[in-house]
């Protein structure tokens, strides 16, 4: 893009080229700087890699989950957090080998994700990669992820980005096709599945998570995201392939998608005109 | 106006005022809450004992039935604190979050004390 400015403006006395060339010259440097500092950063060292998986009454499929995380990623942490289950789903974590922090009551995905946050940031734990206990994630789709750390701060695995067989129809995918459009514009990157719990964050990303994870519905896709930009972090998305969620269906119901969909905007618009003040980190505890 | 509604006026006023302090000074009651309540029997108190300020105000803000002005303070009064308790029922959930979330961390490392003690000492 940038190349191809110069090339076109053919009057090297032209005022553009002048400002171009100024704004330009000194800003491509200082990209490619920032870029072998953060692939530098990426290749020489051991990454502490921390894989939370938010778990609201997955007994049945928690234990299996992590044992596949472990057989594919040998050097993670694997952190579930039961989010108030009365299902044992804290056991059978635990006999699979997981770390496992008990929330007290259902705080919703958001709470489960914030300790999950607050634990990588107290452990010294450099990614954060969330899994959802229910298996539609595949864990060998991490390392994708993680590689796109090298130049973001968090990576969103993507549902409709060419791979895969996750279709969403109807009404419903309108309404996730128009957030995209709206969400896609104001955090600065193009993102085709918003509401993806599959994301990997880096150091700045945990930083800020830790303190600001929004615990209200669709805070943890949604408004997170839009904290995330306005903080000034890169987000990237980066397709991945779905599977079939185990239990559940979504729902096609055209009265469900606009609601979802003005409850989307809602907090779209709210998470816009919160005062920058209430996102600062550093200030907690 | 009778004498007895007169009287009724500025007891009722006054026994707002009486239990909004007790409550204050009995340390049941935080000052954050109790303004609106304190204000309110304030108001009473000035409108029981010189009905004509009502009278008086409901001609200055153009109200033609002065009891209007009454009603209209009353339910402004209570819709404040109505909206106070819901921000303040969102702090209390917020808290109550971060509490949840503390707690079940300080657990998790409560389960496991020397493990994670074993790296930070070499």
């Amino acid at each position: 893009m940038m190349a191809t400015e110069f090339m076109w403006s053919k009057s090297p006395r032209h005022p553009f080229t002048a400002v171009a060339r100024r704004v330009f010259g000194s800003l491509v440097p200082t990209l490619g700087r920032e870029l072998i500092d953060r692939i530098g950063t990426v290749s020489t060292e051991q990454q502490r890699i921390l894989i939370v998986m938010p778990a609201y009454n997955e007994s049945a499929s928690v234990g299996g989950v992590v044992k596949e995380v472990f057989a594919k990623l040998p050097d993670v942490s694997v952190l579930v957090v039961d989010d108030g289950s009365v299902d044992g789903t804290a056991r059978a974590a635990r006999l699979a080998g997981a770390e496992v922090a008990v929330l007290p009551f259902n705080l919703g995905v958001g709470g489960a994700m914030r300790t999950g946050f607050r634990y990588a940031l107290e452990n010294d734990f450099e990614v954060v990669v969330q899994i959802d206990a229910d298996g539609q994630h595949d864990p060998s789709a991490v390392p994708a992820l993680i590689a796109g750390l090298a130049l973001a701060d968090l990576v969103v695995g993507a549902r409709f980005a060419g791979e895969g067989n996750y279709v969403a129809r109807g009404p419903r995918r309108w309404a996730m096709l128009v957030l995209a459009w709206t969400l896609s514009r104001s955090v600065g990157t193009r993102l085709t599945d918003t509401t993806s719990g599959f994301k990997a964050s880096g150091p700045r990303a945990i930083a800020l998570f830790a303190t600001h994870y929004p615990a209200e519905y669709l805070g943890d896709t949604i408004e997170a995201l839009v904290i995330a930009a306005r903080s000034g972090l890169v987000i990237k998305q980066v397709p991945t392939a779905m599977r079939e969620r185990a239990g559940g269906t979504p729902s096609h119901n055209p009265i469900q998608a606009a609601a979802y969909l003005s409850r989307a905007w809602l907090a779209l618009l709210f998470a816009h005109v919160r005062p920058a003040s209430s996102y600062r980190v550093g200030v907690q505890s | 106006m009778t004498l007895t509604s007169y009287l009724l006026g500025i007891i009722a006023a006054g026994l707002v005022l009486v239990v909004v302090v007790e409550l204050l000074r009995r340390g049941r009651l935080r000052e954050r809450h109790a303004v609106w309540w304190f204000l309110a029997g304030l108001l009473a108190l000035i409108a029981g004992v010189f009905p004509s300020t009502v009278a008086w105000a409901a001609q200055v803000t153009g109200i033609e039935v002065p009891i209007n002005l009454v009603f209209f303070v009353s339910i402004a009064i209570l819709f404040l604190v109505c909206l106070q308790h819901s921000a303040e029922l969102t702090r209390l959930e917020s808290k109550t979050r971060t509490l949840a979330e503390r707690v079940a961390l300080l657990e998790l490392e409560q389960r496991k004390p020397l493990a994670r003690d074993v790296p930070k000492s070499d």
